[in-house]
């Protein structure tokens, strides 16, 4: 469970770390606090809309396609396997930190080289997925899905999930930039040098963020 | 910049079982299941009705917080930090539940005032679209 510490030790005296952690990564929690904040935000208010509204677009309609096979008899099953990527891709991030835990350079190449590729792949297949839904007409302000009850839907439906799905695919983006710069920077030798691997650990806690806004906005968008 | 890095080093680990490998491929078999489960009520209630909505979508709320509740003690490592660490997470996420009651409830209060008034809004979200107007891929 939580950490075992000595009974009685003073944290707050000064001279050491309250929380027992580096400044970098308490630093890291604290803005993905906010993050969390903002895409709490966005999706709450995405919630509001739909619950003020008396109909919305049924996704099992919307999204049942499904790259080469076309159009697939199962509905959400592109967007399972964009789930199922993203969370392989947070276990080897997972195994990269622990590889950094052991000092083993070669390991958490490795497994920060799979993170990449998986992160990667999301991105691929979200522009698919753009791509295809624009195809068929949808995008910012244009909206050709109807209401589950067959009346004419408004635009908020398309505006939301764009917005929301490109704010998550621009921190994949940003999060797959970062995860190369730490392979890079491992392949250089400087985490050898420096005797630890936490700033593996930092970018680890940002991928699995974006793992974790993923889980939601598929909550979000896709089942309920 | 060097002796700041030493410093940082010296934090301790007191964690014994960190990073074990079985713990890490355990948690991922959960969240796969849970996935797996989800995605099964969501196909076969487009297939059979089996269920109300409304139960549906509280189980894949309580799905969603369980996947949540793992990657972030899991993969993140929460579990394991000093328990100061864990509240100042876990405390303000607390805002959230105020949150969604508090614009969910708006929502609903803006639908039933908006049904109730606005006579147009209605109308609009009642009539049927004739299916030859829209079809997907036409503009």
């Amino acid at each position: 469970m939580a950490q075992a510490v000595p009974a009685g030790q003073k944290w707050w005296s000064g001279g050491k770390s309250p929380y027992n952690v580096e400044y970098g990564k308490l630093m890291m929690w604290y803005f993905l606090m906010s993050d969390a904040f903002t895409f709490g935000a966005f999706l709450i208010s995405y919630g509001t809309i739909r619950f003020s509204s008396n109909s919305w677009p049924d996704p099992n309609e919307v999204f049942r396609s499904f790259p080469i096979i076309g159009e697939m008899k199962i509905p959400l099953a592109f967007v399972s396997l964009m789930t199922f990527i993203l969370i392989m891709s947070s276990v080897t991030m997972v195994l990269a930190v622990g590889a950094g835990h052991n000092g083993d350079k070669k390991s958490v190449m490795k497994w920060m080289f799979f993170t990449i590729l998986g992160g990667l792949a999301f991105l691929g297949c979200q522009a698919w997925e753009w791509t295809h839904l624009h195809n068929e007409g949808a995008w910012w302000g244009r909206n050709p899905f109807l209401n589950i009850n067959g009346s004419q839907s408004s635009t908020n439906f398309t505006n939301f999930f764009f917005t929301i799905t490109g704010f998550h695919g621009f921190h994949v983006f940003s999060g797959v930039i970062i995860n190369i710069i730490m392979l890079i920077m491992t392949w250089r030798g400087v985490f050898e040098r420096r005797g630890h691997y936490l700033m593996i650990e930092k970018a680890g806690l940002y991928w699995h963020f974006v793992d974790l806004v993923w889980v939601f906005v598929f909550t979000c968008f896709y089942l309920l | 910049m060097e002796n700041i890095h030493t410093a940082t080093a010296e934090v301790h680990h007191e964690d014994g079982h960190s990073f074990s490998t079985k713990v890490i491929w355990r948690t991922f078999w959960i969240l796969l299941i849970i996935t797996i489960v989800e995605l099964a009520l969501a196909i076969l209630y487009y297939e059979t009705d089996f269920l109300p909505k409304h139960f549906l979508n509280g189980i894949f709320v309580i799905g969603t917080l369980a996947k949540a509740f793992f990657i972030v003690a899991e993969f993140m490592h929460l579990k394991y930090e000093i328990r100061n660490l864990i509240l100042s997470i876990a405390i303000p996420a607390m805002l959230f539940i105020w949150f969604l009651t508090a614009f969910l409830w708006d929502g609903n209060s803006f639908k039933n005032l908006r049904n109730r008034y606005d006579r147009y809004h209605v109308e609009k979200n009642t009539i049927k679209v004739k299916p030859e107007a829209k079809k997907p891929g036409v503009e």
